[in-house]
């Protein structure tokens, strides 16, 4: 489904990414971990489009799509969220799923004058779909807040409903469980494994909860410095010497 | 501590004597052709020391003074009452509201010839206000410049009357479009800019349109301006005493009516109100449509806006492309209010003006913004009797209003969306 070859990416004389290769298959749960630093956050925004990357290939159910501004990227069907949560503060909630089904809204300017009913059925179906969502990560009974107010656990499960709204092949989730508790991750953990086998959508994860990334991966790569340093099921990492090494320092 | 507030104080006073004494103590007098520094006369002196004593008694207990202001209960006290249910609150907003357009459609029948003149200004400056808040408030792109588009309304209609005749009611749609069409082509330009460069370059936007107005004698007269610029008709009915077109007929012979130069007002006023109305309410859809929640949603995060879809040009482009149109609307009524319009009325104080509107309503508020554009324009007015002093209290109220009510007259309310519980 999707598959990174050899990409890289060069700041000026840094080359922050170099050689790496991913590639996620359909229903598939692949993890990104490495030291910090490493460069996974470089590689998902080479993939999501906010950086043009300076050499390689990112190929999306066949589709080249290296260099397409990230609006594109995420209407085909590639959706981040954010390290930092992102969301936006001011709206409500409900808004913020609304801003997100932009693409399947019916946006003619006339036709939402009008109300016509091609455009009612469309904003029904929508706030349809915000409900079900809402509903799924907890959130229904603060429809109506702004954004910016709900816990921090709160805002974090909006932001990953907020990509399920806009009905994602991919979702690619920079470091969700930073700033949850235990029981939040816990939580977190369910949602994921559910989102890969109820809707059927691959997951691309970077984390640095080695307890998240081992229950749920189907696949782990591991980066240091920009470049790959092993990849395998769970079970393969954590046996893989350089690995250990890697996190662990030279023995 | 005590002793840096005594040294504030003083500071303060002194500048209050530095700054007074001169403005207000010295005189330049004319004596045949020398002119002579005079000194002021006692009253001023004393005034200017008593002035320099109250601010230094003011910045000297001011902590005391603040905190007494604040013990004092507020006007509309915040009850612990549970608040009103969201859908009989905005059934009462609707109500209230529709009430007010009507009794202001009635208003100008019962009072002077003056006031509905100076009403007309307020609506056009609403107009005005309600288009800049789409681009300012809601997509928060700072616009400095917004003037221009004002003043492309303004002249489209001017000029085509001047060379082809065209009535008020066929230039109002191309004085819209085409203050559109500049909006569309400003926003090309800035695409990539936020904040402060953005703001720079369409504050050189608005001064490169009145330059080009000024300059440009052969078409626009340049600082002499356009004149004789025709009232809009109804139906073809004139409001002037004679007919001044081949064809149309005169509105007081029509009703078989007394002639009087109030119709003529009055028409201007109800047409500025309809299309202030028109004005609030497209835009109040928009801000429930699509296209406001993604204006919004760059405001608030332009790159989670991207992530997820939204095109930064559509989005922007749009906001420019709005916010222009309903300038170009406020153009055409002001031209035909004015019936002669110059560069000078297009001058960069008017975009300033405009934008503290939108901030002293609160930033994307509608209601907050047309109580603001009436409250400015009014204001000013109403402090003719101080005549030089004017300026002055309409700049302090906006710095107590920045101080006290940073978050604008009326802060925008979310909008409620009810959900249908999933099962």
């Amino acid at each position: 489904m999707l598959e990174v070859q050899n990409l890289s990416m060069r700041f000026g004389g840094l080359l922050a990414v170099d050689g790496v290769s991913l590639d996620v298959k359909e229903r598939e749960i692949v993890s990104i971990i490495g030291p910090n630093g490493a460069g996974k956050t470089t590689v998902f925004n080479c993939m999501s489009g906010f950086y043009k990357p300076s050499g390689g290939k990112i190929l999306f159910e066949g589709q080249e799509v290296q260099g397409k501004p990230d609006y594109k990227i995420s209407r085909l069907g590639m959706v981040r969220t954010f390290q930092h949560v992102r969301l936006f503060n001011n709206m409500t909630v409900v808004e913020n799923l609304l801003v997100a089904q932009h693409r399947h809204l019916n946006t003619n300017l006339i036709a939402g004058l009008l109300k016509t009913p091609d455009y009612r059925e469309r904003e029904r179906k929508s706030l349809d779909r915000a409900a079900y969502w809402l509903e799924r990560v907890g959130l229904m009974d603060l429809a109506n807040r702004e954004a910016g107010n709900l816990a921090y656990g709160q805002q974090r499960r909006l932001e990953i409903a907020r990509c399920m709204v806009t009905e994602p092949k991919l979702l690619m989730l920079d470091e969700p469980a930073a700033g949850l508790n235990p029981a939040e991750t816990k939580d977190l953990n369910q949602l994921i494994v559910s989102l890969k086998e109820d809707y059927c959508v691959s997951v691309v994860l970077i984390e640095h909860d080695m307890s998240l990334v081992m229950d749920i991966s189907d696949r782990i790569n591991v980066i240091n410095q920009g470049r790959p340093l092993a990849s395998g099921t769970p079970e393969e990492i954590r046996q893989n010497k350089d690995v250990i090494k890697a996190y662990l320092g030279e023995a | 501590m005590a002793a840096n507030t005594l040294k504030h104080a003083l500071f303060c006073a002194v500048v209050t004597l530095v700054i007074a004494y001169p403005i207000l103590g010295l005189n330049l007098e004319a004596e045949g052709i020398n002119v002579t520094l005079a000194g002021a006369d006692t009253s001023t002196v004393i005034s200017v020391i008593a002035a320099a004593i109250v601010v230094f008694l003011f910045q000297l207990f001011r902590e005391n003074i603040l905190s007494a202001l604040k013990s004092i209960p507020s006007p509309l006290p915040k009850t612990q009452k549970e608040p009103m249910a969201e859908n009989k609150r905005a059934r009462i907003e609707s109500w209230v509201l529709t009430g007010i357009v009507i009794l202001a459609l009635f208003w100008p029948f019962f009072v002077s010839r003056g006031s509905v003149d100076l009403a007309t200004l307020v609506l056009i400056y609403i107009m005005l206000a309600l288009g800049l808040n789409v681009v300012v408030g809601l997509a928060g792109l700072l616009d400095l410049g917004y003037v221009a588009f004002y003043a492309v309304g303004a002249y489209t209609f001017a000029l085509l009357s001047q060379y082809a005749g065209v009535s008020f009611w066929v230039a109002l749609p191309i004085g819209a479009c085409l203050a559109a069409l500049f909006g569309f082509t400003l926003g090309f330009p800035v695409l990539r800019l936020r904040g402060d460069y953005l703001a720079i370059v369409t504050l050189g936007f608005g001064e490169i349109i009145r330059i080009l107005l000024n300059n440009w004698t052969a078409l626009t007269g340049g600082p002499n301006g356009v004149g004789g610029i025709p009232d809009p008709t109804l139906f073809g009915m004139e409001f002037g005493r004679r007919v001044k077109e081949e064809g149309n007929v005169s509105f007081h012979e029509t009703f078989g009516i007394a002639y009087s130069g109030e119709h003529k007002v009055i028409f201007l006023y109800l047409i500025a109100l309809v299309l202030a109305v028109f004005t609030a309410l497209v835009i109040r859809r928009f801000m429930r449509m699509p296209v406001g929640r993604s204006w919004e949603a760059l405001r608030e995060d332009e790159i989670a806006a991207r992530s997820l879809g939204l095109s930064r040009t559509a989005v922007k482009l749009s906001a420019f492309t709005i916010g222009a149109f309903f300038a170009g609307f406020a153009g055409t009524v002001f031209a035909s209010k004015q019936g002669f319009i110059s560069p000078e009325s297009f001058v960069f104080l008017e975009s300033a003006i405009i934008l503290a509107i939108v901030v002293l309503g609160g930033m994307g508020s509608q209601i907050g913004v047309v109580l603001a554009a009436i409250a400015v324009t009014i204001l000013p007015e109403l402090a003719r009797e101080f005549s030089e002093y004017r300026m002055l209290i309409f700049g302090a109220a906006m710095v107590l209003m920045m101080i006290w009510r940073p978050q604008g007259l009326m802060p925008v309310r979310r909008i409620h969306i009810p959900l249908r519980k999933q099962e």
